[in-house]
């Protein structure tokens, strides 16, 4: 489903080039669940965004079902983000002056995708239904990153990318948050592609790749 | 469609959690298309007033013929060029005086008037029969109706006591003028058998040559599409059309505050829409969709507010435009449909550019942060230079323009281009004078105190401008009105030497209360006055007899005169006239010139140049015994004494019981400076009005400025806090930050003021009014005006501040918890 080849991104800092990526492979599977570790600095997250369109690599390929990101315009690549990905973030970044009902179908709707029954069982599995009129201020970081899961999951992704998605919450939230994750994306059959630091909750996915100076290790 | 429903929902979102926010970039759109459209209203009023009085029987809009010297010429020409194929019809034009009141009387020929000259179809549906047949009828505007408190069908009578033909309504006509057949009008002005000019029909046919039927006695007048009273009055609409412009400046300042801040605060929110799949394209559009619809509701209610302004104006804009140039206005405001579909394109135009620069930044907005912190203070410095660099290029186009310039579009033009530098330059000099306080400062709160007032001024720089140019204009026109009144004063005690004004009611009254005075010892002198109304190249005038009396040559001042001018007033054939007519004309001291005068053209030299100020005629001053020679039909009922000052109440007493005079009859020299003087502020009511609105505008984008970065404000003020500075200390310095600056923007208002004021005397005023007058400097009123603005300031500062006295614990603690 997910297909990364020989991708390279450098960029520049202080006046030098720093090669962040140098010939990254990567293939996910539909409904397969992948970490993706490294140390500070090692392309991950850049990785990440390359996949979500967010920017664009300087060489190799990245394909997600048959579509080819790098022939994508700005449009394109927001049609692909809309309609066949789910990105969860650390911040959570969820719409502030959005209450949580309106954040959870915000991207299913504007992909013209949303689905009531569905948005009834994400509701119900994320535990979000006494705080569906609250808004994000009001709301601990748990409750938050559960309400991002459910908006990237409401519009029932290809892929879900998640960048360090448990970062900000303390070991038992987190636990519980990656815990909804896996089995929500099970529900759905995507694929999930996550970024961690944390090796004890790596080992809880179905495959763990290390990133190490620009390479899958 | 429904994408963009719903990412317009979320846009929305967003000023339903800020409603204070909303109601600033409202308030800031309503009030800059309010007071835009309110003055474009009260243009528009004006403007279709001066072309119902234009398209009165051949004002400037029909091609003519006038006599060489603009005087009256013999009927029989008209008769001549009508043989020779000339579709001409005559035109007898002059000044006529109903129960103390003037008015323009027009005496045409309806059977040759061209069917194009404006009124012209109205006259032929009335019926010709009742206009031409003896009484025949005298035409008027309703408005003259009320003027003369008379029905339709009453039969005036002319101050003379000549009976008038009976009025009928037609309501085309212009406020002010008096249609009549020419036989009338030639019996009521006694010129017998002259004409004032010959309307030229658009009949082609064969016709001989002007020279060859009336020598070089006629000239050709072409058609013109703009007529004196609208030249006269440009000025005037110029300045409002300034004053309405500014106001709208100064309100899209707030706009732009209120846009900017939205704008960064919802920049986390662009970037997660981004990041959910919508698409820059998209995103952009549905902003500018947003910024349109809160535009267009904006547009509307400040559409609403801009006619309520227009309206409670009006009286004072009419009373000023009759005041200065004599035009009359309706009360009645009426507006077009054109009025509401340009307001509503001002208040989006207006809005896209306010919102230019942050609908430019959305644009580029990219998805991912940058990782470095921004470097405020190396982009601030750099955009000073760069703002510096425009403003002292601005400067030179000013000084260029004032060099160069000769109009009176130039003269404004050195005004903005004055007050667009000032403001462009304004935050780098309140950038090195802080830096400067900075640099002086030892204790650690101060140079926090300095540092952060640095940080904190490019949000503020742009209310700071607004509040730099509502003062510095308030300065300008107030120095300018102030000079005038002080001149103005110092002019009537020139010109109302007499210390009693007499005026009788006819003139067996008048030559029994003169015979009464001469019996009274206290009377030093009577001083017997005239006036007579003449059309003079094109315009009313007014010619003025004085006379041969020391009191003038004594008290007069005269601008410019010959050696002995009062001397030669004597003869009767030569004249002073005033500075207005002067510079109108281009007529100066030892010219020439004609006035029409009922026994034939009476040539006049020109022997001297007085002030005049207020005066919307051109007056001529002569010798009163020539002047009632040459116009015997004015009447000698007025007329001034010389009393001793101590003396005059008994005397005012004596002339009431012995004559029955009321105070409309009788006046000293003080009531008569009070009436004068009430008339004067009655005509700057317009503009104290808009200064006012302007100073008050430029309160409101502070206040907005200060509302929004509050919020903004907490990161740099919660450490502080959390240090042990208390929340009513921080409160207190934030105060006296924004006074700080306001006092170094508000002083360096007034000499920019001042500069303003010197253009507006020296170059504006000559050319809209037609007179100088000398420059002074009111240091109680620059006190005043800086008292204004900071207690402005003051009320601006002190809501954000109450609200950060105020603020709980829990609202400071949640800037270290915030993870966004």
């Amino acid at each position: 489903m997910l297909s990364v080849r020989n991708l390279t991104k450098t960029y520049r800092s202080a006046g030098e080039q720093v090669a962040v990526l140098r010939g990254v492979n990567l293939d996910i599977a539909a409904g397969e669940r992948v970490a993706l570790s490294g140390e500070s600095g090692s392309g991950k997250s850049t990785l990440l965004h390359l996949i979500a369109g967010l920017d664009a690599a300087d060489g190799g390929e990245i394909r997600l079902a048959y579509l080819s990101v790098a022939d994508l315009s700005d449009a394109g690549r927001a049609e692909l983000r809309r309609e066949r990905l789910g990105l969860v973030f650390q911040q959570f970044n969820l719409i502030p002056s959005l209450n949580v009902e309106d954040n959870l179908v915000f991207q299913s709707r504007i992909a013209g995708r949303h689905d009531a029954a569905w948005h009834a069982e994400l509701v119900d599995r994320l535990g979000l239904g006494a705080l569906l009129k609250r808004y994000p201020e009001q709301l601990s970081g748990g409750q938050q990153q559960r309400v991002a899961i459910g908006r990237a999951l409401a519009v029932k992704p290809l892929l879900l990318l998640a960048d360090e998605p448990t970062g900000n919450l303390d070991e038992a939230t987190a636990d519980d948050v990656l815990a909804l994750t896996r089995d929500l994306v099970t529900r759905t059959g995507c694929g999930f592609l996550m970024v961690t630091h944390s090796t004890r909750l790596a080992a809880t996915l179905d495959r763990q790749v290390h990133l190490h100076a620009g390479l899958i290790a | 469609m429904s994408r963009v429903f719903w990412i317009l929902a979320v846009l929305l979102s967003h000023w339903r959690r800020h409603p204070m926010q909303l109601a600033t970039l409202l308030i800031g759109l309503i009030a800059a298309t309010a007071l835009w459209s309110g003055v474009q209203a009260l243009n528009a009023q004006a403007r279709s007033s001066y072309d119902r009085a234009a398209a009165t029987f051949g004002g400037a809009r029909t091609a003519m013929l006038v006599g060489r010297d603009d005087a009256n010429f013999p009927q029989v020409l008209f008769v001549e060029l009508r043989r020779a194929g000339w579709p001409v019809s005559p035109v007898l034009e002059g000044r006529i005086q109903i129960g103390g009141r003037s008015f323009r009387l027009l005496g045409i020929e309806p059977v040759t008037l061209p069917a194009e000259v404006g009124n012209a179809p109205t006259i032929a549906r009335s019926g010709l029969q009742s206009f031409v047949t003896p009484p025949g009828e005298m035409l008027v505007a309703r408005e003259v109706l009320a003027d003369l408190d008379l029905p339709e069908g009453a039969t005036p009578t002319a101050s003379g006591g000549t009976l008038l033909p009976p009025l009928r309504v037609q309501p085309d006509l212009a406020p002010g003028v008096l249609v009549v057949d020419i036989g009338v009008a030639q019996r009521l002005l006694d010129v017998p058998d002259q004409v004032s000019r010959l309307l030229i029909g658009k009949t082609k046919g064969p016709r001989a040559a002007l020279e060859t039927v009336a020598g070089d006695k006629l000239r050709l007048v072409e058609p013109d599409a703009q007529s004196d009273l609208e030249r006269l009055t440009d000025s005037f609409h110029l300045n409002l059309t300034a004053f309405g412009l500014l106001s709208f400046v100064v309100g899209l300042f707030i706009v732009n505050s209120a846009i900017g801040l939205a704008f960064e605060q919802r920049r986390p929110m662009l970037r997660t829409l981004r990041a959910c799949g919508v698409s820059a394209r998209l995103l952009n559009t549905v902003l500018v969709i947003e910024l349109v619809a809160l535009a267009l509701i904006a547009g509307v209610a400040g559409l609403v507010c801009g006619y309520a302004i227009a309206a409670s104006l009006l009286p004072d804009v009419a009373a000023s435009l009759r005041g200065l140039y004599g035009a009359q206005i309706p009360g009645q405001l009426t507006l077009r449909s054109e009025w509401w579909i340009a307001g509503l394109a001002i208040s989006v135009l207006g809005a896209l550019a306010a919102a230019a620069a942050s609908l430019l930044k959305a644009a580029r907005l990219p998805v991912l942060v940058a990782a470095q912190p921004q470097a405020w203070q190396q982009a601030q410095h750099r955009w000073l230079i760069v703002q510096s660099a425009v403003a002292l290029a601005v400067f030179a186009a000013a000084g260029v323009l004032l060099w160069y310039g000769d109009s009176l579009l130039s003269g404004f033009a050195v005004l903005a281009a004055l007050l667009l530098a000032a403001a462009l330059v304004l935050p780098a000099i309140l950038e090195r004078v802080l830096s400067l306080g900075q640099r002086g400062a030892r204790r650690p709160l101060a140079v926090w105190f300095w540092a952060d007032s640095r940080q904190q001024l490019s949000g503020l720089s742009l209310a700071l401008m607004a509040l730099l140019l509502a003062l510095a204009v308030n300065v300008g026109v107030g120095t300018m009105v102030e000079s005038f009144s002080r001149t103005f004063v110092g002019w009537l005690d020139g010109r109302l030497a007499a210390d009693v004004y007499v005026s009788a009611r006819d003139d067996a009254q008048a030559m029994a209360i003169k015979a009464w005075l001469r019996g009274r010892p206290e009377v030093a002198a009577i001083l017997p006055g005239g006036r007579a109304d003449a059309q003079f190249r094109g315009a009313p005038i007014e010619i003025l007899g004085l006379p041969d009396h020391a009191t003038y040559s004594e008290h007069w001042p005269l601008l410019e005169s010959t050696a002995n001018a009062w001397i030669r007033l004597r003869p009767g054939d030569a004249a002073l006239i005033s500075e207005q007519l002067s510079r109108r004309l281009k007529l100066g001291v030892g010219d020439r010139i004609t006035v029409p005068a009922p026994g034939g053209n009476w040539p006049l030299e020109i022997v001297g140049i007085y002030a005049d100020y207020g005066n919307p005629k051109g007056q001529i001053t002569v010798n009163y015994a020539a002047l009632t020679r040459r116009f015997p039909a004015i009447p000698t009922t007025r007329f001034g004494l010389r009393v001793a000052t101590p003396e005059i109440p008994a005397l005012l007493s004596a002339l009431r019981e012995q004559f029955g005079l009321d105070d409309r009859s009788l006046a000293d020299q003080a009531t008569m400076k009070a009436e004068s003087k009430r008339i004067f502020n009655r005509t700057f009511a317009v503009t104290a009005a808009l200064n006012t609105f302007t100073l008050g505008v430029a309160g409101v984008a502070l206040l907005t400025s200060l509302l929004t970065l509050s919020n903004s404000r907490l990161p740099q003020l919660a450490p502080l806090w959390a240090i042990g500075i208390t929340r009513r200390r921080l409160a207190a310095i934030e105060l006296v930050k924004t006074l700080s600056v306001a006092l170094i923007t508000a002083l360096l208002a007034l000499p920019l003021g001042l500069l303003v004021a010197w253009c507006l005397i020296a170059v504006v005023n000559v050319k809209a009014f037609g007179w100088r007058l000398p420059f002074h400097v009111f240091p109680l009123q620059l006190l005043e005006l800086l008292g204004v603005a900071m207690a402005a300031s003051l009320l601006a500062a002190l809501l954000p501040v109450m609200k950060l006295a105020r603020m709980q614990p829990a609202s400071l603690i949640k800037i270290f918890a915030d993870e966004r």
